[in-house]
């Protein structure tokens, strides 16, 4: 299969790789996926209690391209704009960034979860009531 | 030497034509184009001659005699003739065929069709080494079964059945023994006589002959082997497969049998080396990865690679410089990680991060080199990018975790 420019970008540059410490208070982990699947995505933020903004965002993969280049978008998008701005990120903004093809939208649908579960666990370590942390994860 | 890139090391999937294969071909494109089957000009005389020449090419090669050899237009022709050939013409005899789980699509499919049309088949497991066990084919024999048809060797782990075992076993209960011989004839020794094969399924284009063109080998005394022809028209190969023969094809075929013969013993040492260079080379330099099927008994250029917590389809975008094949293919839509895998017990996760290699004739120990170079690096690269691989070294038992995306 052909992938886009952007995807062979992210996958040979990814960006934002790496891990925050799970243990401190102001970092939300999201793990999403599963590996009997083929994807399984981490995404850790680490959010200013103040101003709610995001500092910092670091992403694993295990996936194909698509889902690494999906991650790796996606901690560039979530960086430096508020909880709120982020839990805007729709998948579909990742597919037509990225020109996911078809079979490869799961991937982006595995990003926004991805975004959704780290702020939920932030907002829980923050004593935020949570938005239903369920839904994203049922939805595929 | 510098390396012509991209490297081509997926043998198992078609060779490229020796250049000593094409230039015997060449002039029956040309000025010897005749029809093999025009009896009253000197045209036919010579195309039949060509023919004749390669039947004994073949012949050679695995023991046989010229007329027991059938040309086809592939291997998946040729086996698709032998076991619906059987089925058919022994029908009053039983209607029951033995066979394994690992067969390529050319088997199973048509043993499907089969038991559509009332015939019992019976699909053999494998050992986790990829071979079947002989009792268990003992067991599966009853008075019905016509036919036990088992490959050689397998196209994606290279593993070779205990094939003259085999043979004896349907010798003993007078059951007829297709072999599957595509990966095997031509790369190590296959002897019809020494291993009690009635039918032998041969392909061109995977020892470096040209595509669409291949032979059955058919049994003509202890014991007989009859056929009932699936292509009617004109009765060509003694009825069992109608239709001009592909002369050029036929002319490759039997060049191609004529090298193989001439150079398995060298070439088959070679290709082992390089292959376990290869081997050795990527697995000391990476943890947890690990061979698919026996070591043992497997063809001297296959080897097939699970790498653990890395996805197969990033791990062939990282060396898209060099072809070789997946076990995996994942999409949403298809999430198929390879059946012979999976029948040998290799669990989902490492099944869909295995690569096969085959290494040919072409191959230079530079670019098994170079190729070992780019896996170790990709592997690496990707499993710093990989959570399952973190959370693997920080201890946490991946198969025990609930995971989100369980029920897709």
């Amino acid at each position: 299969m052909a992938y886009s420019d952007k995807v062979v970008e992210h996958y040979k540059n990814p960006r934002n790789v790496g891990s925050l410490d799970k243990n401190d208070p102001a970092v939300g982990t999201g793990l999403v996926g599963a590996p009997e699947c083929g994807d399984v995505m981490k995404l850790q933020m680490k959010v200013n209690p103040e101003t709610r903004v995001i500092e910092e965002a670091k992403f694993k993969t295990f996936g194909c391209g698509s889902a690494i280049a999906s991650s790796s978008l996606a901690t560039e998008w979530v960086k430096g704009k508020t909880v709120e701005e982020a839990l805007s990120i729709k998948n579909t903004d990742i597919v037509r960034e990225l020109a996911l093809p078809p079979v490869k939208i799961h991937c982006s649908v595995l990003a926004e979860d991805a975004i959704k579960a780290a702020l939920s666990d932030w907002k829980k370590k923050q004593g935020e009531a949570e938005a239903k942390p369920a839904e994203a994860a049922a939805r595929h | 030497m510098a390396i012509k890139l991209p490297i081509y090391m997926d043998n198992h999937a078609t060779t490229p034509v020796d250049p000593r294969v094409l230039e015997a071909m060449m002039p029956y494109f040309k000025e010897k184009f005749g029809n093999s089957a025009s009896r009253n000009h000197e045209f036919g005389w010579v195309a039949e001659e060509a023919v004749e020449n390669a039947r004994g090419q073949i012949a050679r090669l695995i023991n046989a005699t010229p007329k027991e050899i059938v040309f086809t237009s592939g291997a998946t022709e040729s086996t698709n003739l032998a076991i619906k050939g059987v089925a058919e013409m022994y029908r009053e005899k039983g209607n029951h065929i033995i066979t394994q789980v690992t067969e390529h699509k050319a088997t199973l499919d048509t043993c499907k069709r089969l038991e559509k049309y009332g015939y019992e088949v019976t699909y053999l497991p494998v050992e986790k080494d990829g071979r079947i066990a002989l009792d268990d084919l003992r067991r599966a024999i009853t008075p019905k079964t016509i036919l036990i048809s088992i490959m050689y060797a397998n196209n994606e782990i290279g593993v070779v059945q205990p094939i003259a075992e085999i043979g004896r076993i349907a010798k003993e209960k007078g059951v007829f023994f297709h072999v599957d011989g595509v990966q095997a004839v031509g790369k190590i020794p296959v002897d019809v006589q020494k291993d009690g094969i009635d039918l032998l399924s041969i392909s061109g284009h995977k020892i470096y002959g040209p595509k669409g063109v291949g032979a059955l080998y058919v049994r003509r005394k202890n014991p007989r082997v009859q056929l009932s022809a699936i292509i009617d028209g004109g009765g060509h190969e003694r009825g069992m497969r109608s239709g001009t023969l592909n002369v050029p094809g036929i002319v490759g075929l039997g060049k191609a049998c004529e090298i193989c013969q001439n150079e398995m013993a060298t070439e088959s040492k070679h290709l082992s080396q390089l292959r376990d260079r290869l081997k050795d080379s990527i697995m000391s330099h990476l943890d947890e990865t690990f061979v698919n099927g026996s070591m043992e008994h497997r063809l001297p250029h296959n080897i097939n690679i699970s790498f653990a917590y890395v996805e197969g389809e990033s791990l062939l975008m990282g060396i898209n410089d060099i072809a070789v094949s997946s076990g995996s293919a994942c999409t949403s839509a298809t999430l198929e990680p390879s059946y012979v895998l999976k029948a040998l017990g290799v669990g989902e996760d490492l099944a869909h991060t295995s690569i096969r290699f085959g290494i040919g004739r072409f191959n230079t120990e530079e670019e098994v080199d170079y190729v070992a170079d780019r896996v170790v690096e990709t592997v690496t690269r990707l499993r710093e990018l990989s959570p399952l691989y973190e959370m693997a070294k920080e201890g946490v038992d991946i198969s025990k975790m609930k995971w989100t995306a369980a029920a897709e």
